[in-house]
């Protein structure tokens, strides 16, 4: 690589390192790529640990100015490339509205999201185990509670999760929504709110989304949809 | 009455925290106090400040917005405060934003666990507390507790950086939850027990007023040096 001061660390299995990637690319910012693969643990090493001491992806080290946590990095991404206003508003209350969204997801689509997926994916492959079935169904149903919160409060009256253009917030979304429908969860049914959202995302976001996507809906394979709900 | 109105509880962590800025920078508000024990936060009217129906949550002349992180940074770039509450330089903001992502599914969830799982489900319930789910909560806070004391404090005296922010109101107020009911977060901490000093008497006395509620737990849950 031509050594671009921006490096990028990330895995696209991981959400939060799509929606940096994806963020980069829609803005034509230019970066070094440093694929970390976390299903080899290469996260769990010293020299990783320099980066980022908390081993985890996404993580960025721009000209030696090195963050972790997917929500700082596009903040301060935004803010120093001077992307278009509509990604992070510099209007107070508009940038608020992406600020919630961005806050709320940790602990909601995020936290559920990634325990269905773990649950599915994750902790069979490292254990040998059969799927926990009786958690795997706690995890659904508070999935399930988060995207009917995203469907009648967020997308209620908007037509994207912070505001009326796609922002930050749409990026951390979809890749968060992606990696429960790509094990099978039927995300959009009874939600034709969240299915308009997440087309309308996709259609701005390509090329650029289908390739970052590319091996996460591998897994679409082995998990067809499940219209239990 | 001005024309900032604060919905909060001051059980709540983040409420604690965004009523901690707002006093230490003699902002004007009209509190609203909403107690979340006697459900008071399921009310239609408190849902049309809050859909979600949580504290804490501001309607500032009209403009309503949750989610203590938002509340935090929009008033801290609406009021003009002080820069080291919420720094325009770049790379230092990142700093304190890296905190207020991180504690979310760390400090903050491991934290509000332990406390439910002590306090909240066995009040709810009338059962006694889940020692195992506990057991499992408690190391996972502790874990937290670590990073906070090796990474975020390793080089900086406060959890943003070299001054007090809005990271270290969240922080603060997410570690005295699982504090006041008994789990021993200082032990073997050193730098996360003088951070704690040194930001408490930078707050006081909103810091102990903030705090008295919370702290009665004290009684019913001394401190347990287990770990």
């Amino acid at each position: 690589m031509t050594g671009v001061g921006l490096k990028v660390y990330y895995d696209l299995m991981s959400q939060p390192s799509r929606a940096v990637v994806l963020f980069l690319k829609a803005n034509n910012i230019p970066f070094t790529p440093k694929p970390v693969a976390l299903r080899k643990g290469e996260h769990l090493g010293e020299e990783y640990g320099e980066t980022n001491p908390f081993h985890l992806v996404p993580a960025i080290d721009d000209n030696g100015f090195k963050i972790t946590e997917s929500v700082a990095i596009l903040k301060y991404l935004a803010d120093k490339h001077q992307v278009s206003d509509h990604w992070y508003p510099k209007d107070l209350k508009k940038r608020a509205q992406v600020d919630s969204y961005m806050a709320w997801q940790h602990l909601n689509l995020r936290m559920f999201g990634a325990m269905v997926f773990r649950t599915k994916v994750i902790i069979p492959r490292e254990t040998g185990e059969p799927m926990d079935t009786k958690k795997l169904a706690e995890f659904e149903v508070q999935l399930e509670t988060c995207l009917d919160k995203i469907e009648s409060i967020l997308l209620g009256k908007r037509p994207f999760l912070a505001g009326d253009e796609i922002s930050v917030a749409d990026l951390l979304g979809i890749c968060e929504l992606m990696q429960a429908y790509a094990v099978g969860h039927d995300v959009f049914r009874g939600r034709p709110k969240l299915d308009a959202w997440a087309k309308r995302v996709q259609a701005r976001l390509q090329p650029h989304f289908d390739q970052a996507h590319i091996h996460l809906l591998k897994l679409r394979e082995r998990f067809p949809p499940s219209a239990k709900f | 009455m001005a024309g900032l109105k604060v919905y909060f509880d001051l059980m709540s962590q983040p409420s604690r925290a965004v009523v901690l800025f707002l006093k230490a920078n003699k902002l004007q508000f009209t509190p609203k106090p909403i107690a979340l024990r006697k459900g008071e936060h399921l009310k239609e009217e408190f849902g049309a400040i809050n859909p979600f129906r949580l504290v804490p949550a501001i309607d500032d002349n009209g403009f309503k917005l949750s989610e203590s992180v938002a509340i935090l940074r929009y008033l801290a770039d609406k009021y003009q405060v002080s820069d080291h509450w919420y720094p325009k330089d770049l790379q230092k903001r990142a700093r304190v934003d890296t905190f207020m992502a991180w504690q979310h599914l760390n400090l903050r969830l491991f934290g509000s666990l332990v406390f439910r799982t002590k306090v909240i489900d066995p009040r709810m319930t009338g059962k006694p507390i889940d020692k195992k789910k506990l057991a499992e909560c408690e190391t996972q806070l502790d874990i937290c507790l670590d990073k906070i004391d090796t990474i975020f404090l390793r080089e900086s005296s406060f959890l943003g950086g070299n001054e007090i922010s809005v990271a270290d109101l969240l922080g603060i107020c997410e570690l005295m939850q699982p504090y006041a009911v008994g789990h021993d977060v200082f032990h073997g901490r050193p730098k996360l027990d003088r951070w704690a000093k040194k930001v408490q008497q930078q707050l006081q006395p909103d810091f102990d007023q903030a705090h008295t509620f919370l702290f009665k737990l004290k009684e019913m849950f001394p401190p347990s040096a287990k770990l």
